[in-house]
């Protein structure tokens, strides 16, 4: 069981008033918020070790260069991933996506396809259409029925020996969904494609393993996890990244520089150019131990235990509609009233320190294909209460009546 | 009366609210109330971008002064619209370029003049000022 009044100690932010009243943080699925540990690290880093890592032969760059490769260990074994150096750390998620997206520019050919959800994120669409003009790719959607679920036996006849990559999330930013990956990656490994899985939102509810999964790509941000913005992890299998060329060019991922010709550094280097986010890495290692001492099983079991309970008060809202009703979905919840515009309910419910998202997500094509400009959507963490969904029923009511 | 005239009123009206919620109550009103702009307006090339919420402006030339019309589809969004059209609807376009937008934060609602409010007041703005900025061109 999940000791939650506890779990809120760690978290200094949540004793904040917005517009004078407490918070009530359901905008989880954005961004989550920090444990003091973190924090702790982030201040550690910068009063006691800050220096470069990889290169000086001075005492700080040693610790940090440990501190750093320890946090990179720390993810590798939290993803189950077979090698660390098969862990790139990125600035994030989008990063991630480009630096698979940019690689295949020279392994794709004009005709060959790439496989999207219909559930995709914009940063999750656009890399593979620019993929699709510089190579002459196609691409081709999984479409998704009205609970918001793809359709697999769709997905089945849009495979063929023109695959060469799958990419989805493992869970739906917008409406929550949690995706079949592991028949998805096997269905792609046996048309003899590649597979990328977004794991930005799933990464703070489930603790996936890159091995057992198969899958060839893996990425997700620190910030969503507990950890902070600006750094995350690209996971590919050791083939794919040899197979891959570098992403950009610069400091530590090069072994060679003369100016007729440059030898690149092995994995992970090759990935990493520049200075990283050497702070933020320390810090995200941290976060995966603050995670992990919750445990993810007790996580998930809690979460689920919000959703069903905000599911229901919500429901009992007249004229209240969820977007993304399927049996299989994380703690996200996206609604709309009657005919009322999401922006408006939004901004009445800010007023009453309740921070939810409105809008299309970035997710508009979910969006048109409710025909709805976008929803309000709360999202639920381990760290919230049923309490703090009684807020949100009550401030949404409120809203409901001043707009009626 | 003058743009700053109209600024005056509208801020002494606020004045009369002791919280948020009245003046929230107020602009869903004024949102109500709004004329609407006419449908043959309400076109792609009309919207403003960077909103969350659909918003429409309509701007034509009468008696040397722009009149402007507008609608869009989320309730209190149209109530800052029906404020902005009060200020600068009926206006010569040289004090629509030369005003400045101050009343809004002494109304309390400045924060949907942040740019990460998306809620296009900003923009909204900007384009009533072009839209001014234009019609002096054809004015000169």
């Amino acid at each position: 069981m999940l000791d939650v009044q506890n779990i809120r100690e760690d978290f200094p932010i949540l004793k904040r008033q917005v517009n004078g009243k407490p918070l009530v943080y359901f905008d989880n699925a954005a961004t989550s918020q920090t444990p003091q540990t973190v924090i702790d690290a982030i201040v550690d880093y910068y009063s006691n070790y800050n220096a470069n890592i990889h290169r000086g032969v001075h005492t700080l760059s040693q610790e940090a260069t440990d501190a750093y490769e320890i946090a990179r260990k720390k993810v590798q074994e939290h993803f189950s991933a077979k090698h660390s150096h098969e862990i790139i750390l990125t600035s994030g998620t989008t990063h991630s996506i480009n630096i698979v997206a940019t690689g295949f520019t020279n392994l794709l050919s004009k005709g060959d396809e790439i496989i999207v959800s219909a559930l995709e994120h914009h940063s999750n669409i656009v890399p593979w259409q620019m993929l699709c003009e510089r190579t002459g790719a196609i691409l081709k959607v999984i479409p998704m029925n009205e609970e918001g679920e793809l359709l697999m036996d769709v997905y089945d006849q849009l495979l063929s020996n023109k695959t060469k990559l799958v990419f989805t999330n493992h869970i739906s930013n917008a409406l929550g969904t949690i995706n079949p990956i592991e028949e998805i990656i096997k269905k792609a490994h046996n048309a003899g494609a590649a597979v990328l899985i977004d794991g930005a939102q799933a990464c703070p509810h489930v603790k996936p393993d890159v091995q057992a999964l198969d899958v060839d790509f893996y990425v997700a941000s620190a910030h969503k996890l507990c950890g902070p913005t600006g750094v995350g992890l690209l996971y590919g299998k050791e083939e794919w990244l040899n197979k891959l060329p570098p992403y950009q060019g610069g400091g530590e991922m090069i072994d060679e520089v003369t100016f007729e010709k440059t030898t690149y550094a092995g994995l992970p280097h090759k990935f990493e150019a520049g200075t990283p986010n050497i702070c933020g890495g320390i810090a995200f290692g941290v976060a995966l131990d603050y995670m992990n001492s919750i445990g993810f099983d007790a996580i998930a079991a809690y979460e689920n235990e919000l959703l069903e309970y905000g599911t229901q008060k919500l429901l009992e809202i007249e004229g209240l509609k969820i977007y993304g009703t399927s049996k299989n979905k994380t703690s996200v919840i996206s609604f709309n009233i009657d005919h009322i515009h999401p922006y408006d309910i939004g901004s009445i419910i800010d007023k009453l320190g309740i921070a939810v998202r409105t809008g299309h997500h970035c997710a508009q094509p979910i969006m048109d294909f409710y025909k709805i400009p976008g929803t309000i959507r709360a999202s639920f963490s381990f760290y919230n209460t049923k309490e703090e969904i009684d807020s949100l029923v009550e401030a949404v009511k409120k809203a409901k009546m001043m707009l009626a | 009366m003058t743009i700053q005239e109209i600024q005056e009123e509208i801020v002494d009206e606020f004045d009369m609210f002791d919280d948020w919620m009245q003046r929230y109550e107020y602009m869903i009103e004024l949102g109500k109330s709004l004329p609407l702009i006419k449908e043959k307006y309400k076109t792609d090339t009309n919207i403003i971008k960077g909103c969350q919420s659909k918003v429409w402006v309509h701007a034509e030339m009468k008696n040397d002064k722009v009149a402007f019309t507008a609608d869009s589809d989320a309730i209190i969004t149209k109530g800052i619209i029906a404020i902005l059209i009060r200020v600068f609807s009926g206006q010569h376009p040289t004090d629509i370029i030369e005003a400045n937008t101050d009343f809004i934060d002494k109304i309390g609602l400045k924060e949907h003049l942040s740019p990460t409010r998306a809620n296009g007041l900003v923009s909204m703005i900007k384009q009533l000022k072009l839209y001014a900025i234009a019609y002096q061109t054809q004015l000169n």
